[in-house]
């Protein structure tokens, strides 16, 4: 086994590690203060690379691939968990066309979203919740050369953001009654696409999320995502092998900042004429989250290399999800409680760590729904 | 253009306070302190990459440091130089600031070329002497100017630079070929892109030894080196409290006199309020 990084892994993580302190690091307060997704930042995102690095550089990308990837988020997330959590969905976005796109739509798309031209994701959740792909009500109904769609999805990051999106819909019934869904290519500039209202999280200030509807909007054949009736087939490659792993990075980030600013503040606050880092009850809570730090890494860039492999990691994937998000959020919570009462001021990250973490869990599926994936692969044996 | 940039790889200064000093050995103890490319240096390869962009050509990197450090290199690759080689042996250990030009300049000599530009930081982040670039200057042979705070014309001939003065900067004109230390007011370098780690793959990235070099081993290292160090230590500072006793206006007067004791005041206050 090999457990250490490239020579070139390594670059990538400095580069990405340089980008974000330089770049993202000057903006934190502004994206805490505005809650507005910093466009100029994706852009420059964009123009390091980041938003192509799983896209083929015949498609103009840099091809380095899902490891890499993880490693950018993970190193920008440690400064913005919100700018982690924007790059992850932008990879989202790229992953169906990547894995069943068509040469035209990759032609198409990639090179212009490699250049941050515009950006994309996956859109499927509806009111009918996320955890349920198969319960969606968006309709698609063929007339000539075209599909109309027409329903509503929520809960969308990069609703209004995103240019591209691949949107699942019912195309049909199959003979035993249950539905035939279906993915298109959907750009905002089609008529009857109307972008809805915004909701408001209590944390990951900085990305954008929200809901749109799709009021009869035209969409050519073409512009299927694989065959008609592969949509959850397509959709739930690209949440489960690109989207769970972004997020479970993004997760990385949180741990690795919040175990950062514990060590340090640790060593520095001193009560009782120690520094709190000597008393055992702090240091039991730095190891743990140290643990977890490992723990949650080893899981995410297995699953990461077992994609650059070509190798199925659906499994892989959500229990890296599961453990990274879950970990995230008690590593910000002993950060906060090493602080004591300064941990939930404002000023203090802790506070900004844990409500980021928070939003991570249903991100791409709820713990319970990673259970559900690793407890079914489990008992199949 | 031949443009060559030299390059220092140094403890990252912002994780200086992970650096300690042996008092016995006089050694520093810098485990765990990530080795970065010389800030200054990042502007001085920046210049290089905007003038090749302008002006065509190629840029080469030159380093001497220990192999430990082959990777600060890569990232010159990475961020856009031609070809970078890292000038590594053990004979080079201990050398002061002219046995280094001494080594760089047989590594530029190595390479065959007569470079139109050698560009460097003006100074390096932990030795600080800003004497590599002006001595590589003498030992080639060619012009040099230190303190470069922009580059405001640049052809193949020569180089109209801004060079910072205490108050301000002086405009100088530079005949080519020339060795120029820029400082950070230059430009604002570039970061790595992931093309730029792609495209690294492929460029030469080299080392060489004293042997590769031809130099004499005792015009190196400590031996070559007149710059012998007396004594390094690291200063001590820490705090004191004092409580002055009395009324206000004694505490006052008693914190006057202790103030002038310690010199922080002059011996004899100035006009009276």
């Amino acid at each position: 086994m090999e457990f250490g990084f490239t020579p070139e892994q390594e670059l990538i993580r400095k580069a990405a590690r340089e980008f974000a302190e330089t770049v993202i690091a000057p903006r934190v307060a502004e994206m805490e203060r505005t809650r507005q997704p910093p466009l100029d930042i994706f852009h420059a995102m964009a123009e390091q690379g980041f938003l192509g690095i799983t896209i083929p550089p015949e498609y103009g990308g840099s091809g380095l691939g899902h490891l890499a990837r993880l490693l950018v988020i993970e190193e920008i997330a440690r400064i913005s968990p919100a700018m982690g959590f924007m790059l992850q969905v932008f990879a989202l976005g790229a992953a169906p066309l990547l894995d069943f796109g068509t040469p035209e739509q990759k032609a198409r798309h990639l090179p212009a979203l490699a250049r941050g031209e515009y950006f994309a994701t996956v859109s499927v959740t509806e009111a009918t919740g996320g955890s349920d792909p198969f319960g969606i009500t968006t309709t698609a109904e063929r007339e000539g050369d075209h599909y109309i769609l027409t329903g509503r999805k929520v809960f969308i990051t990069g609703s209004s953001l995103c240019y591209l999106h691949t949107v699942t819909a019912v195309t049909g019934q199959d003979e035993r009654g249950r539905k035939v869904i279906t993915a298109f290519l959907v750009t905002q500039d089609m008529p009857g696409f109307k972008v809805g209202r915004e909701e408001h999280k209590v944390g990951l200030w900085g990305t954008q999320l929200g809901e749109f509807a799709l009021d009869h909007v035209a969409v050519p054949a073409e512009n299927i995502v694989g065959k008609e009736g592969d949509g959850i087939k397509v959709v739930m490659k690209a949440i489960s092998e690109t989207g769970r792993p972004g997020i479970a990075a993004t997760a990385l980030g949180i741990i690795a900042r919040a175990l950062q600013e514990a060590v340090k503040f640790a060593n520095e606050r001193v009560v009782g004429g120690r520094p709190i880092g000597e008393y055992q009850a702090i240091q039991f809570k730095i190891a743990d989250m140290s643990v977890l730090l490992d723990a949650a890494r080893l899981l995410c860039y297995r699953g990461a290399w077992m994609k650059d492999q070509g190798m199925r990691c659906d499994v892989e994937m959500s229990k890296a999800k599961l453990f990274a998000t879950e970990a995230a959020m008690t590593a910000a919570r002993h950060c906060g409680e090493i602080f004591g009462g300064y941990g939930w001021l404002e000023e203090y990250v802790s506070q900004q760590l844990y409500r980021d973490a928070a939003i991570l869990i249903p991100s791409a599926g709820t713990s319970e729904a990673m259970r559900i994936v690793t407890g079914r692969a489990a008992l199949k044996g | 253009m031949e443009i060559v940039v030299c390059v220092k790889p140094v403890p990252d200064p912002r994780q200086w306070s992970k650096i300690s000093l042996d008092p016995q050995t006089k050694v520093l103890r810098r485990e765990g302190v990530e080795m970065v490319i010389n800030p200054l240096d990042r502007h001085a390869l920046e210049a290089a990459l905007q003038i090749r962009q302008s002006l065509g050509g190629r840029v080469r990197v030159l380093s001497m440091a220990p192999l430990s450090t082959l990777e600060v290199l890569r990232e010159t690759l990475a961020l856009g130089a031609d070809e970078a080689v890292l000038l590594s042996d053990r004979a080079f250990a201990g050398s002061d600031t002219l046995a280094t030009v001494r080594v760089l300049a047989a590594g530029i000599r190595r390479w065959g070329i007569r470079p139109d530009l050698v560009l460097c930081g003006a100074e390096s982040a932990d030795g600080s002497t800003g004497q590599v670039g002006p001595q590589l200057a003498v030992l080639l042979g060619i012009a040099s100017l230190s303190y470069v705070c922009g580059l405001e014309e640049v052809t193949p001939e020569r180089v109209i630079a801004r060079w910072q003065m205490e108050e301000g900067y002086a405009r100088v004109e530079v005949c080519l070929p020339a060795v120029l230390t820029l400082t950070r007011a230059c430009n604002r370098p570039r970061g790595i892109t992931m093309l730029g780690v792609v495209q690294a793959r492929g460029k030469p990235l080299s080392v060489w030894t004293a042997a590769d070099l031809g130099i004499d081993p005792s015009q190196v290292g400590l031996s070559g080196s007149p710059t012998q160090m007396g004594d390094l230590w690291m200063p001590e500072s820490g705090r004191r409290q004092e409580i002055l006793p009395g009324k206000p206006e004694e505490a006052v007067q008693a914190l006057l006199e202790r103030l002038r004791e310690l010199a922080v005041l002059p011996e004899r206050p100035g006009r009276k309020r």
